[in-house]
């Protein structure tokens, strides 16, 4: 029952896409039906530019991730556990973060071009922050009672981290990481169809461009699941890594 | 007295450092795409203070508000039927999922193709990425609401309206102002990537004609602009979620001091 149900919404969604052309309530040179756009995704799945395109992408994505995350980790650590450097940092942290990476496009252009460097510097911008607010919150949850008692053992610095700071801020980077990916697929997208590097996004702007509407829907559709991939993907980690973390435990239980 | 100049000190003296090390690193650079910062500012000056200001930055102010107030209204009214009512949630769970993951940006040239180059293009664009944290919010925020609450309501017959106005929308309005931070930002985002596909006044498409033109130093105020375009948006919505927010925080502070 709860299968069929969930399968209900897909299947009237697609029914929806399938007449709305075909009964000309839409112009179908616009907005093809479902059918043929699928058949165009069938056909450009078979190329090499198609996978070309594909792992552009997923390779700037993973990149920029990669990289974002652990500056994210490496100076929210050294800000959060230096004393007083939080409250120094504080209104400047506020004040590049609400700045919109986009701002960022012009000067990437000049350094980079089309290269798909562009692409990783605005992903790393974006998603920085994400991860350092995660971390800087989880720093602020460490519990006294543990870290008095770290202190009265004299763990080192090192030993502090692993030990009492990584379990407690482990959860908090998760959900930093998810809504940095999630941040990271849109710029990766909007690089390459702003800037021009290869990728699915540059696939999007060429198709319609030469005015393959069914092909440009055909892109979209794969960058929606490349998207749902990866919240997926985070998903299983998530329940994985974190499966001692009580938020989970009672997760797992249910599911 | 002393205590608030050296709270000030505090807030203000890495920015202060942070910029005073620009100005001075940049005062004799001869590199053409990193001019230095008084030249960036001289342009500052002349054009987002002067006529740019009303040519560019209200026409995307109105853009950006337009999509975003949409986004709100259609993000709250629709979600919360959906989560106040299973069956509708099951249904629709696997549709608003993959609508979420398609990364908005994606949808501008589809939508050009549909809605042409105008206003509508760029405030559907807006609306159609600032809507899903909006809306995937309210749902979690209507579901987790209070048990015994909703069974005190029941039991006193308050149902319709009045159970919507006292019961669920204060219960998830924490939860939906979190959606709607997120949305303000990814809003601002698709505003300028919106203008620099396609527009003829506006912040993004401003930067990128100077960019195109090689108007280095033009094009960095325009950073600069948008920039604090997004800062100050933030502020105030910072002051709108202190004040929506107060009573909710007042409980919190209640609750940790207990």
């Amino acid at each position: 029952m709860h299968r069929v149900s969930s399968f209900l919404g897909l299947a009237l969604l697609a029914l929806a896409w399938e007449l709305a052309p075909r009964l000309g309530w839409i112009n179908a040179s616009f907005f093809p039906p479902l059918q043929n756009v699928l058949q165009k995704l069938l056909e450009i799945s078979s190329t090499a530019e198609f996978w070309g395109f594909l792992l552009s992408t997923v390779r700037t994505w993973t990149l920029g991730l990669c990289l974002a995350t652990f500056a994210g980790i490496a100076i929210g650590l050294f800000i959060g556990l230096t004393p007083g450097a939080r409250r120094y940092t504080h209104s400047t942290i506020e004040f590049l973060r609400p700045i919109p990476s986009v701002a960022l496009i012009p000067g990437v252009i000049l350094i980079f071009g089309s290269r798909y460097q562009s692409g990783v510097v605005l992903i790393t911008y974006a998603a920085f922050w994400q991860v350092l607010l995660q971390i800087l919150y989880g720093l602020n949850d460490i519990d006294l009672v543990a870290r008095d008692t770290a202190r009265s053992f004299r763990f080192s610095r090192m030993g502090f981290i692993r030990n009492v700071a990584w379990p407690t801020l482990l959860p908090f980077l998760f959900t930093g990481v998810r809504l940095a990916a999630a941040m990271a697929l849109v710029l990766a997208v909007t690089a390459e169809m702003v800037i021009g590097s290869q990728g699915i996004g540059r696939g999007i702007v060429v198709a319609q461009a030469s005015n393959a509407t069914a092909e440009a829907y055909a892109y979209v559709i794969v960058a929606g699941l490349i998207g749902v991939a990866i919240n997926g993907l985070a998903r299983v980690l998530e329940v994985r890594i974190l499966s001692w973390h009580p938020s989970v435990r009672n997760l797992g239980g249910q599911a | 007295m002393f205590n608030a100049l050296r709270k000030l000190f505090v807030e203000l003296a890495l920015p202060a450092l942070l910029f005073a090390l620009l100005y001075i690193m940049s005062a004799n650079s001869t590199n053409f795409y990193f001019p230095a910062l008084s030249a960036v500012l001289k342009q500052f000056n002349l054009l987002w203070l002067g006529p740019r200001f009303a040519a560019d930055v209200i026409p995307s102010l109105e853009r950006l508000m337009a999509g975003y107030l949409l986004a709100c209204i259609a993000g709250i009214a629709i979600g919360i039927p959906i989560g106040l009512y299973k069956p509708l949630r099951r249904a629709l769970e696997p549709v608003l999922e993959f609508f979420r993951a398609i990364p908005p940006v994606a949808m501008i040239p589809l939508l050009i193709v549909n809605m042409g180059f105008g206003n509508s293009m760029k405030i559907t664009v807006i609306v159609a990425g600032a809507i899903w944290p909006i809306l995937l919010n309210t749902v979690e925020g209507v579901k987790a609401a209070d048990h015994v609450l909703n069974e005190t309501c029941q039991t006193y017959g308050i149902r319709g309206f009045a159970r919507l106005r006292h019961f669920i929308v204060p219960s998830a309005s924490p939860q939906i102002i979190v959606g709607m931070r997120l949305g303000l930002s990814i809003g601002i985002v698709l505003m300028v990537i919106s203008e620099m596909f396609a527009a003829l006044d506006g912040l993004g498409s401003a930067i990128i004609y100077f960019q195109r033109s090689y108007e280095i130093p033009q094009m960095w105020s325009g950073v600069m602009m948008l920039g604090l375009f997004g800062f100050s948006l933030s502020v105030l919505f910072r002051w709108f979620e202190r004040w929506a927010l107060h009573w909710y925080d007042g409980m919190r502070d209640l609750e940790r001091h207990s």
